[in-house]
């Protein structure tokens, strides 16, 4: 897989399609390029390297260098990472998750790339990657956010995808009647009980709201919340997810879609590998948008971006950007976000999207449906800290529905001290 | 003709002795012991005092330091109109749940250990699998105890289940995890205290046991007053490791329930850990501050460790 991509991308340089903007440039790059990057599962981790080989080859006279580091140790090594002797191009995420770094001036501005004529095909994604009224990275890849179930087992019990809330409930009573469980989960490591809060109460109350509640403008215990944690609640009693959820990992709860224990899974779009790995094919696999729960809503969605960024004490600013040119471009985007290569969406409007049915009805989800906006998930729209505390009071609330008082107050204490 | 001089002036040829020869007695102990020193001072004295330094001051790691006082200490303790933070009082009774059931390891490897020491075919084989659980990482250790709880596939539940019992979902359940958690760190624990009084009973004087046996001692009575005294040396080490031990139990916590279900198995250090050097921790002063009240808890048995070993060395003179 590893050398078609290193074909495919150099044909690509062959074609020249992003020499002629390097040529615009007037003048080559030289000097050396260093990367750190996250993206070391895999299909990430060959795709990074394909990438870095062939910027590396269209310019000659610049040495890339990079460096791959464990996914969830980049999470805290990049403060280390930033500090002292930085390298030129890092990996990181959207929205509030720069906060830190853009606060402390560790990532570069990148306004003045954003305003060049190119960066209008990325402009869906120009909200997560402003602070403060600049740019300080750019994309290189999304996905969708969406209910992914075992089409056989709800054909088997005659049921369709819900559209609404009661339909979905009512699916959900069928499946428990039959000893199946509505949904898996795994909420370990807290962030995938975040996705549900995000969905609950987008849809309960609104995009604008879930905004305002994740910038600190509401309180925690508005009735508002309450009403989201009220129809979350009415799934956790119906028995809807499976037991013992909060000693799994999102990993270790797939087998229960697998073996048919449960029948769906509210998941980002990076789940279909392992589904597909763990033996579903696509016959048996499909995906749903999350239902409607208040009628007066729009649809929101979460669609996650990760990014790279220039910190800002890159010695080799000129190639920095030209990489993050080069990375965002349209033929770029098509080849990496391939199914051979990350298998998600292109960042690019301009790049054509792999033929994949969960890609394709994503897209059509984010591009037709998501008329609320786009979150980028709880973990990068909330502040660092209320994220932290808010991702464990769900995972509680989870458990032991009845504490929510507990945990409001919780959250509403913290909400306090951080934003007042 | 020439006048020699009638005292050859001897003070030229010899050599005026240097500073250094002149105090050797005095400087040498302390050339010795600077390096030593500095590295004690770089590593351990100056942190300690940053630690104080940051903890009164609000800091995310990478921009400016603002100066808070001692706002922290108030939210963490609960001085003034706070309320005691909740995280903190959990953790400060997990650590203490910690310190008092790991002790458990130094009994469990004494048993072991006199269960181990006699002569039997193959007892080397015994005893080195008795060690074996030190010898393995905590981290696998943490592993292998979680998959021992796992609700539906671990080995526990299946064993409960030959029984009769119903499944428990120990890592789950918030009143259980920190137990559970425990009893994982008791088995690498016990194995050392073994190897302690193992080497502690290679030195017991058999002419003592001797003696004891002719005067009618047995059973549990010759273990007490004739073995137990002269293990203390051993007890006392294993004393000192098992606090350190219970005191050091980061990695199992992270490995086994990364703090949950919902922070019920925190403990001070993994509650510093998660304020400042997590993935959302941006607080490095209420982190530093979580360290010095740790420092002080610690400070505590090291000041009763040296005191009984002065105690000790001053009755041995």
């Amino acid at each position: 897989m590893h050398s078609i991509l290193k074909t495919s991308l150099a044909a690509l340089v062959a074609a020249g399609v992003t020499a002629s903007s390097v040529a615009a440039d007037g003048h080559s790059l030289s000097g050396e390029l260093n990367i750190i990057s996250d993206m070391s599962n895999p299909a990430p981790r060959a795709v990074m390297e394909g990438m870095a080989a062939d910027f590396d080859a269209l310019h000659p006279e610049l040495e890339v260098n990079l460096t791959i580091v464990d996914r969830e140790a980049w999470k805290t090594q990049i403060r280390n990472a930033l500090g002292a002797n930085p390298p030129d191009v890092v990996n990181w995420y959207a929205a509030n998750r720069m906060r830190p770094y853009v606060d402390a001036g560790l990532f570069a501005d990148i306004s003045d790339l954003w305003a060049e004529p190119a960066f209008d095909a990325l402009a869906s994604t120009k909200g997560a990657m402003t602070l403060d009224g600049a740019q300080w990275g750019v994309p290189y890849t999304y996905y969708q956010w969406g209910v992914y179930y075992r089409k056989d087992i709800f054909d088997q019990y005659g049921l369709s995808e819900p559209t609404n809330w009661e339909e979905e409930m009512a699916n959900c009573q069928v499946l428990l009647d039959n000893g199946v469980k509505c949904y898996t989960i795994g909420t370990k490591f807290l962030w995938t009980a975040g996705g549900w809060f995000d969905y609950i109460n987008s849809r309960t109350n609104g995009y604008d709201f879930h905004v305002s509640l994740a910038s600190g403008e509401v309180e925690w215990t508005d009735p508002r919340v309450r009403e989201t944690f009220a129809n979350w609640r009415q799934l956790i009693d119906m028995g809807a997810f499976i037991d013992d959820h909060q000693t799994y990992s999102w990993q270790e709860a797939l087998p229960f879609m697998v073996n048919g224990e449960a029948a769906s899974y509210l998941m980002g779009n990076f789940a279909v590998a392992a589904m597909r790995d763990g033996g579903l094919t696509d016959e048996q696999l499909d995906f749903y948008q999350f239902p409607v729960i208040n009628p007066d809503v729009d649809f929101a969605e979460d669609a996650p971006t990760d990014t790279f960024h220039i910190p800002s004490g890159a010695q080799n600013m000129d190639a920095a950007k030209e990489f993050l040119r080069f990375v965002t471009s349209a033929d770029v985007q098509t080849e990496i976000n391939s199914g051979s290569g990350l298998g998600q969406l292109p960042v690019n409007a301009n790049a054509s999207i792999d033929d994949d049915k969960f890609l394709a009805e994503g897209f059509d989800m984010l591009s037709n449906n998501a008329g609320g906006g786009i979150m980028q998930f709880f973990d990068r729209d909330f502040d660092a800290e209320m994220a932290s505390v808010g991702m464990e009071g769900l995972q509680e609330f989870m458990v032991f529905p009845d504490n929510l008082d507990d945990i409001l107050m919780r959250l509403e204490e913290t909400r306090q001290r951080i934003y007042n | 003709m020439s006048v020699s001089p009638a005292v050859p002036s001897t003070r030229a040829n010899q050599p005026q002795r240097g500073w250094y020869k002149r105090n050797e007695i005095a400087i040498t102990p302390w050339l010795f012991l600077l390096p030593a020193m500095i590295f004690f001072a770089v590593y351990v004295i100056m942190p300690i005092g940053q630690s104080f330094w940051i903890s009164f001051h609000e800091w995310d790691g990478l921009g400016e330091k603002t100066w808070v006082g001692t706002a922290h200490y108030e939210r963490l303790l609960g001085w003034g109109d706070a309320n005691i933070d909740r995280k903190f009082e959990t953790s400060f009774w997990n650590n203490l749940r910690w310190l008092v059931l790991y002790l458990l390891a130094i009994p469990a490897g004494l048993f072991i250990a006199l269960f181990l020491n006699q002569t039997v075919t193959g007892i080397r084989f015994y005893k080195s699998m008795f060690f074996f659980p030190f010898v393995i990482s905590q981290v696998v250790v943490g592993l292998v105890f979680s998959w021992f709880y796992l609700p539906r596939e671990g080995l526990l539940n299946a064993v409960l289940g030959i029984f009769g019992a119903g499944p428990v979902n120990i890592l789950g359940d918030p009143s259980l995890a920190t137990y559970g958690i425990i009893a994982a760190g008791l088995w690498p624990q016990t194995a050392y205290c073994m190897i302690l009084y193992l080497t502690g009973l290679n030195a017991v004087d058999p002419e003592q046991v001797e003696a004891a046996r002719l005067d009618g001692a047995k059973g549990h009575k010759m273990l007490w007053y004739v073995i137990l005294p002269q293990l203390k040396p051993a007890t006392f080490i294993a004393f000192v490791v098992t606090i350190i031990g219970a005191l050091r139990s980061f990695d199992l916590i992270s490995v086994m329930t990364n703090g949950g279900p919902f922070g019920s198995t925190r403990v001070l250090s993994f509650y510093m850990f998660e304020e400042s050097l997590s993935e959302f921790g941006f607080r490095m002063g209420f982190g530093a501050a979580i360290a010095v009240v740790l420092f002080f808890i610690m400070l505590g048995f090291i000041a009763y460790f040296l005191y009984s070993m002065y105690r000790d060395e001053k009755a041995a003179q």
